[in-house]
């Protein structure tokens, strides 16, 4: 009696484990109607809010966005782990070739434009700035803020970690040198604000869809910077979106989609659709801008049409 | 007929007994492989990074920039510093108020106020340590701005007294334990030559349980070394050596936690990461080592 029982169980937890089993493999067969988004934290709410609008239009095809820094969705696309890459930031060549050594061929494509914002604390009493002034001010060459017409302070700067297309693009473009080492590297543009709303003297930088809320008033206790290219260029603030649409802004940088090849099918249809009339709009009710003409051409180079 | 069959129950009983008992053993000496197996996978994927970077640079510089613009620097100084600095800090916080907590429960508190603080306290060893991040970054940090009157709180001194919080519940229970299970009798031969129940406390009872405590304190300052989300929400991590109590500073961990995610594979970057892992693995080892020579010598002393 006792040793039939024991068979008894085997038998069920036998039954139980080969069910599983079935179950897996049946869902794993055949379904590419799944697409996953992964990479640049700038462009989470962008990528989810597509997604959404996407997902409403039609139902066989479902999406699922999530951030980590650019660093981290095109690590996932060289290794091919993901369907499309989101990036704050170009692929570099040295990783196009790792992509290719695996198999996968990266394909860029421009789905928005990104002013990046400097802000400052309101205490600290600037409004406008230079590149080479910020410049100098993460370098840790400024280290004072009476040295540029404000309150007494020292200067505390607030930035992205190194995984983050963000601080990439910062560094190359503003910072032209290494970040000083006095840089505290937040977890998210979202950090950097709360950062920087919390401490008298400090100054980060982020998408500028962080630094307004959903009326687009300027979050509380922030001075968005005015900037200009050098001192002679008229200083312009990112707020007023047309100064970043007509590129008169200095800091604006394309966004980035990358897929695994020629996209096709249902990733050809979402990406099109994110840069039709409506995909562009969710992009600037999210606080990004329309694709700039010169990248609208490259996107029509790259498409074939 | 029947004899047989007990024989050949018996047999079966004992190497039913063997196998069990082989069980068991794989069980205990499991622990053992896990550990050499993480140690020597530190090792594997941390040695070729001194093929790119000296040891002496890895060990002595303060310079941690492995995606730097120009020159990309290795070294752990800075982290090792920073580490030990939210670790100490945390230890002097938590320390004090750990023990005295656990001497409260053990010998002064009553039966209904030990019933509720004791599950309370165990109940702080249960919060995520994201969540008490988060409190490091709305809370800690915003109080430890406006108490020192500095201009932000993510710094040494929210590092440490987050890590502290984690450390206490473990200091707690274990301290609690060591003192309670001191003998009666020593502290009836104590109050029979006409102390009062404080220098009983202070001078019989805890020296009595210090090999105790001691193991206590080293568990709680092993968690301390490794916590790492509390740690990388609160203190800033900004890689320049920490110049006081009041900067920013990045632990090895919150190094490690940062950049691995993105780091491209098998790159001199992704194994220094690994090196660093194993510099905090001999560090916690470390103080395990003397935690257990520790014991051992009070052990032999009694």
């Amino acid at each position: 009696m006792k040793s039939f029982n024991k068979r008894g169980l085997f038998a069920l937890i036998t039954v139980i484990l080969v069910g599983i089993l079935l179950v897996g493999c049946g869902s794993q067969g055949g379904d590419d109607t799944h697409i996953e988004l992964r990479g640049s934290d700038t462009m989470v709410n962008l990528g989810q809010n597509l997604a959404e609008a996407y997902m409403e239009r039609q139902d066989e095809v479902t999406l699922s966005v999530t951030g980590g820094g650019s660093g981290t969705g095109i690590a996932a696309m060289i290794d091919n782990r993901v369907d499309i890459a989101n990036s704050s930031r170009a692929m570099r060549d040295s990783e196009i070739e790792q992509a290719n050594d695996n198999g996968v061929d990266p394909f860029e494509i421009v789905i928005a434009m990104d002013g990046l914002a400097v802000f400052v604390n309101e205490n600290v009493g600037v409004e406008k700035l230079t590149i080479d002034q910020v410049g100098a001010i993460f370098r840790g060459d400024i280290t004072n803020w009476s040295e540029l017409g404000g309150s007494d302070g020292e200067i505390n700067m607030y930035g992205r970690q190194s995984n983050s297309g963000t601080y990439v693009y910062f560094r190359d473009n503003v910072v032209k040198e290494d970040f000083s080492d006095e840089v505290r590297q937040m977890n998210g543009t979202a950090q950097i604000i709360e950062g920087v709303r919390n401490d008298s003297f400090a100054i980060g930088y982020g998408g500028i869809g962080y630094t307004v809320d959903q009326n687009n008033h300027v979050v509380s206790g922030l001075n968005v910077l005015s900037m200009a290219a050098d001192e002679d260029s008229k200083y312009v603030n990112p707020l007023d979106s047309k100064n970043v649409e007509s590129g008169k802004y200095p800091i604006a940088r394309p966004l980035y989609n990358y897929t695994d090849g020629n996209p096709e099918g249902a990733q050809l249809d979402y990406i099109n659709f994110a840069l039709s009339e409506e995909g562009q709009q969710v992009g600037v009710q999210t606080g990004f801008y329309p694709v700039s003409p010169e990248f609208r051409e490259f996107n029509q180079r790259q498409l074939g049409n | 007929m029947e004899n047989t069959d007990i024989v050949k129950e018996n047999k079966w009983l004992k190497y039913k007994e063997k196998g069990i008992e082989g069980f068991f053993f794989l069980n205990g000496i499991l622990a053992v492989f896990i550990l050499l197996g993480i140690f020597f996978l530190l090792i594997r994927e941390g040695y070729p990074t001194f093929k790119e970077v000296s040891i002496v640079e890895f060990l002595t510089s303060t310079r941690w920039n492995p995606t730097s613009y120009s020159q990309s620097g290795y070294g752990i100084v800075s982290m090792v510093v920073s580490t030990l600095a939210v670790t100490i800090g945390s230890l002097l916080f938590s320390v004090p108020v750990g023990i005295a907590a656990a001497a409260y429960l053990a010998e002064i508190a009553g039966r209904k106020e030990r019933e509720i603080l004791k599950p309370v306290i165990e109940i702080l060893a249960s919060i995520p340590s994201v969540v008490i991040g988060f409190l490091g970054i709305v809370l800690v940090g915003p109080a430890i701005a406006r108490f020192f009157n500095i201009s932000n709180g993510l710094n040494v001194i929210n590092g440490s007294i987050l890590l502290g919080i984690m450390a206490i519940p473990t200091i707690v229970s274990i301290s609690e334990d060591a003192i309670s299970s001191v003998p009666d009798k020593y502290k009836q031969a104590s109050l029979a030559l006409g102390t009062n129940r404080w220098h009983t406390l202070i001078k019989v009872t805890i020296p009595a349980a210090l090999s105790g405590i001691t193991a206590a304190v080293m568990l709680g300052m092993g968690r301390a070394i490794g916590e790492t989300m509390a740690v990388l929400m609160a203190t800033g991590n900004a890689t320049a050596f920490p110049k006081g109590i009041f900067t920013s500073i990045r632990t090895l961990t919150a190094t490690i936690a940062i950049e691995l995610g993105e780091v491209p594979y098998n790159t001199t970057h992704y194994h220094s990461l690994f090196a660093i892992g194993a510099v905090l693995f001999m560090m916690t080892f470390l103080v395990n080592l003397v935690s257990d020579i520790v014991l051992h010598k009070y052990g032999e002393g009694e």
